[in-house]
């Protein structure tokens, strides 16, 4: 493995430096068809789950077919997928927002081909290399984070539930039965790089147990004042400790103000809070980002632990499965979870979905909790 | 015969959905031979490890990364996020693994050709394992070592014309919908103007100087693809000002079941016959449409575009041609004083290059007025709560409009100005006594 420079100088790191250039142009990556039609389509329409034309005003058509994604991808994948681009689409692909694969081509005999090669490939250990599914009324790709692969602070995994969760509404992701699109995601913790708070159901990774502290190292390994500074409930306060028969400067945390939300760890590497019991998952129901027929609303918490269990996680596919069941039988047509479960009532939706409710549910941090208890005589018996 | 055994992962290959770890195996495979024969710059095995500690949390259930060091690339203080495992005498190959942010292409539109020179790069300098994409947008490499960061960037720059995205404090890699470039309801071009604020702001993406991230993201239309209202401090959000276009012939056709609702959106089940009156008009928000002799009307004036009628009509009901977008400040995920959705601070604003005055009546006033007044960790949503949306008013000199509420206020507890009030605040309490007895 010997060292093969790129052509830095790390001694002049400045010579011939290039920065500041950003992405490169979208348009280099346009495929004709798009480049002849930008701004000139005049609608499209779903042929099946997961195929999806797109007629311009020139008359040209665009076929596009969906495929599923892990956003965790290797290289010798990508170049699989490079390889279908090729051999299909003219050298072009686009990846969507929710980590799925578009196949691109431009006239309708194109397709079969491509499908059927896409739906042939599968890995070695038998799973699809690249469903066809993921649109309309049905449930798309899972976005989500990065989990125990490659991050400090998640209470969860990230990967494996989304695969176990993939696995159990996969009949849903290649199929368009329910009443409007829904859209599951997953944050590994509640810092939620993923923003799962506004999605028709959320997966969010939680610690249940205050920060352990390593008094040892704590001053050595911290600032202090910012590990203080981050804590948004403030419980968290400067102390000396005994330690050995020496004073040291540590930290003091109140547990009862503790929300778990893992900002001090993140300041201050020595106050673990990860803790193999304490850790799990929040399921949050009926949020979404369009504005259609109803403005955006949050996800709100319907169930508000359950346990980590690795490696199918099957408390939360099956209370997420309960959840999409209960809502495709009982969901008006265009009607998103969250509207579904607003017209019912959500006494309604913990009854049609077999959910206990419990005191946890009912928001008691800060200013917002108010506005959702119950301020009226209406309400279902 | 692997290097470790990983009973619990082997499960996450079975069922439907494609199997990360099949993929992770089969990087393994392709390293070991190395039938190309690169010349790996970081360990060979390096994907062994990331599964054989990715099994071990599966066995503690907690993570084994520890917190990011300070490693980056001269002169950029974002775009690499250092990342050690705590376990590296058992895994070696991933005891420096660091993350780098690579900012993708606007409407992430590919050729194979620089895909395939992306996945050369990193096949010989990390790990060859990759997010497509990030939350945030961006391609992210991850796991490579401190040394490869420079040769990385080298190549990045050099070899492929391409940057890094942002991370830590300071503007994240903004991102879009497909736009117009796939789809007839954008009302802008959101690729031409993401990748413009990108360039443009290239020293605020890179160099940290901000309380906490910054998002943009442009969504085309009020179907909001890319969630922009849900976590982009500013959030652009198509929309138009004149009459939704109306094609009576598309509109019968689909009243006589020729075409199929919501572009076939629903054709796993079924639904019965399309009823417009119930499917549409009834469902319509503001209830500004009806038929009349077989024709459907809309009083536009009243129609708040929230886009159903065109989603399941799309052959009849096309946006409007005056196009712009309103944009909502302040959205963000919980953390710390709980989730917010973005704020309607300009209703509507032309979408036009070069974008002046999106940059200089919008962005540059609000990032002046945060970086002044932003305590750290604190993102522009909580500085609107703590200083009030009065003051992104003051600041960006946006005139109030009841389009910027949903209700006006409950308490008359108003702030009065001194200069607001006749005569101001000064008085004589004297000339006050001779009138009071004290």
């Amino acid at each position: 493995m010997a060292f093969v420079s790129s052509g830095y100088n790390p001694n002049k790191p400045m010579e011939n430096r290039i920065t500041d250039i950003g992405p490169r142009h979208f348009e280099e990556f346009y495929p004709p068809v798009i480049k002849n039609n930008k701004g000139k389509w005049l609608y499209h329409e779903i042929l099946e789950p997961g195929v999806l034309v797109h007629v311009s005003e020139t008359g040209d058509e665009l076929y596009t077919v969906r495929v599923g994604g892990c956003r965790f991808m290797s290289v010798t994948h990508i170049r699989e997928i490079c390889e279908i681009a090729d051999k299909y689409c003219g050298g072009y692909l686009r990846f969507t927002t929710r980590n799925n694969i578009e196949f691109l081509v431009d006239s309708k005999d194109k397709i079969e081909p491509l499908k059927k090669d896409l739906a042939s490939r599968k890995f070695d250990g038998g799973s699809f290399k690249f469903p066809i599914g993921g649109t309309g009324a049905g449930v798309t790709n899972i976005v989500h984070t990065q989990g125990w692969i490659h991050c400090h602070t998640p209470a969860t995994d990230a990967s494996g539930p989304v695969k176990a969760t993939m696995d159990v509404l996969f009949e849903d992701f290649q199929n368009m039965r329910l009443p409007a699109q829904l859209r599951v995601s997953l944050a590994c913790c509640l810092n939620m790089c993923g923003a799962v708070h506004c999605s028709d159901i959320a997966i969010l990774g939680y610690h249940r147990k205050p920060p352990m502290l390593d008094h040892e190292y704590l001053d050595k390994m911290c600032e202090i004042p910012l590990a203080i500074a981050a804590c948004p409930t403030a419980a968290i306060k400067p102390s000396k400790v005994e330690l050995a028969g020496a004073k040291v400067n540590s930290v003091a945390v109140n547990e009862e103000r503790c929300m778990f939300c893992g900002n001090c760890y993140t300041m201050c590497p020595a106050m673990p809070l990860a803790d193999d019991v304490g850790d799990g998952i929040v399921i949050m129901a009926g949020g979404k980002v369009s504005n259609r027929i109803s403005a955006p609303k949050f996800s709100k918490v319907v169930v508000a632990f359950l346990p980590n269990e690795a490696p199918r996680w099957p408390s939360t596919t099956a209370t997420i499965k309960k959840i999409v069941d209960a809502y495709s039988k009982g969901g008006n047509k265009y009607e998103r979870l969250g509207e579904w479960a607003e017209r019912i009532g959500w006494e309604r939706f913990f009854e049609k979905c077999e959910l206990e409710f419990t005191h946890h549910l009912i928001d008691d941090f800060r200013d917002p909790a108010y506005y959702t208890w119950r301020q009226t005589s209406q309400f279902k018996f | 015969m692997a290097k470790h055994e990983t009973p619990l992962l082997d499960q996450l290959e079975s069922g439907p959905w494609p199997s990360f770890v099949s993929d992770l195996k089969q990087e393994i495979e392709s390293r070991a031979k190395n039938e190309k024969g690169v010349e790996f710059q970081i360990p060979q095995d390096v994907c062994e490890d990331l599964l054989g500690i990715l099994e071990l949390s599966y066995k503690h259930g907690r993570t084994h990364w520890k917190h990011g060091g300070i490693v980056g690339v001269f002169g950029y203080g974002g775009g690499v996020i250092g990342r050690y495992c705590d376990q590296p005498e058992m895994f070696p190959g991933v005891a420096h693994f660091h993350t780098m942010r690579v900012s993708q292409p606007a409407g992430k539109f590919y050729t194979t050709k620089y895909l395939k020179d992306i996945c050369d790069l990193w096949e010989m300098r990390g790990s060859g394992l990759t997010n497509m994409h990030g939350s945030t947008g961006d391609i992210i490499f991850l796991g490579t070592t401190t040394p490869q960061l420079e040769e990385i960037f080298w190549e990045l720059g050099h070899n492929l014309h391409q940057d890094l995205g942002g991370s830590g404090s300071n503007l994240r890699t903004p991102s879009d919908c497909v736009g117009q470039a796939r789809c007839e309801w954008a009302c802008y071009d959101t690729q031409a103007i993401c990748h413009d604020l990108t360039v443009e702001y290239q020293d605020e993406l890179h160099r940290p100087a901000f309380p906490y991230k910054f998002k943009f993201k442009f969504d085309g239309c009020p179907n909001c693809c890319v969630a922009s209202i849900a976590r982009a401090d500013l959030s652009f959000i198509g929309t138009w000002r004149d009459d939704i276009r109306i094609d009576q012939e598309a509109v019968a056709a689909y009243m006589g079941g020729e075409l199929p609702p919501n572009g076939g959106a629903h054709a796993g089940r079924d639904w019965g016959p399309f009823d417009i009156q119930k499917e549409v008009i009834d469902l319509c928000p503001t209830k500004c449409m009806w038929l009349e002799g077989g024709k459907l009307k809309i009083e536009n004036r009243e129609c708040t575009r929230c886009m159903h009628c065109i989603n399941v009509m799309p052959r009849a009901l096309r946006i409007g041609n005056d196009r712009g977008c309103s944009i909502f400040a302040g959205a963000k995920a919980p953390i710390l004083d709980g989730a917010q959705m973005g704020s309607l601070i300009v209703p509507f604003i032309k979408v036009e290059e070069p974008y002046d005055e999106i940059k200089e009546k919008v962005i540059e006033p609000i990032w002046d007025w945060w970086m002044e007044e932003g305590k750290n960790r604190e993102r522009l949503g909580e500085l609107m709560k703590r200083q009030g949306f009065q003051k992104l008013l003051e600041v960006t000199g946006f005139k109030p409009d009841p389009r910027m509420v949903q209700e006006p206020r409950h308490n008359p507890y108003i702030f009065w100005k001194e200069d607001e009030v006749e005569g101001g605040f000064k008085r004589d309490i004297n000339e006050f006594r001779k009138f009071h007895q004290r």
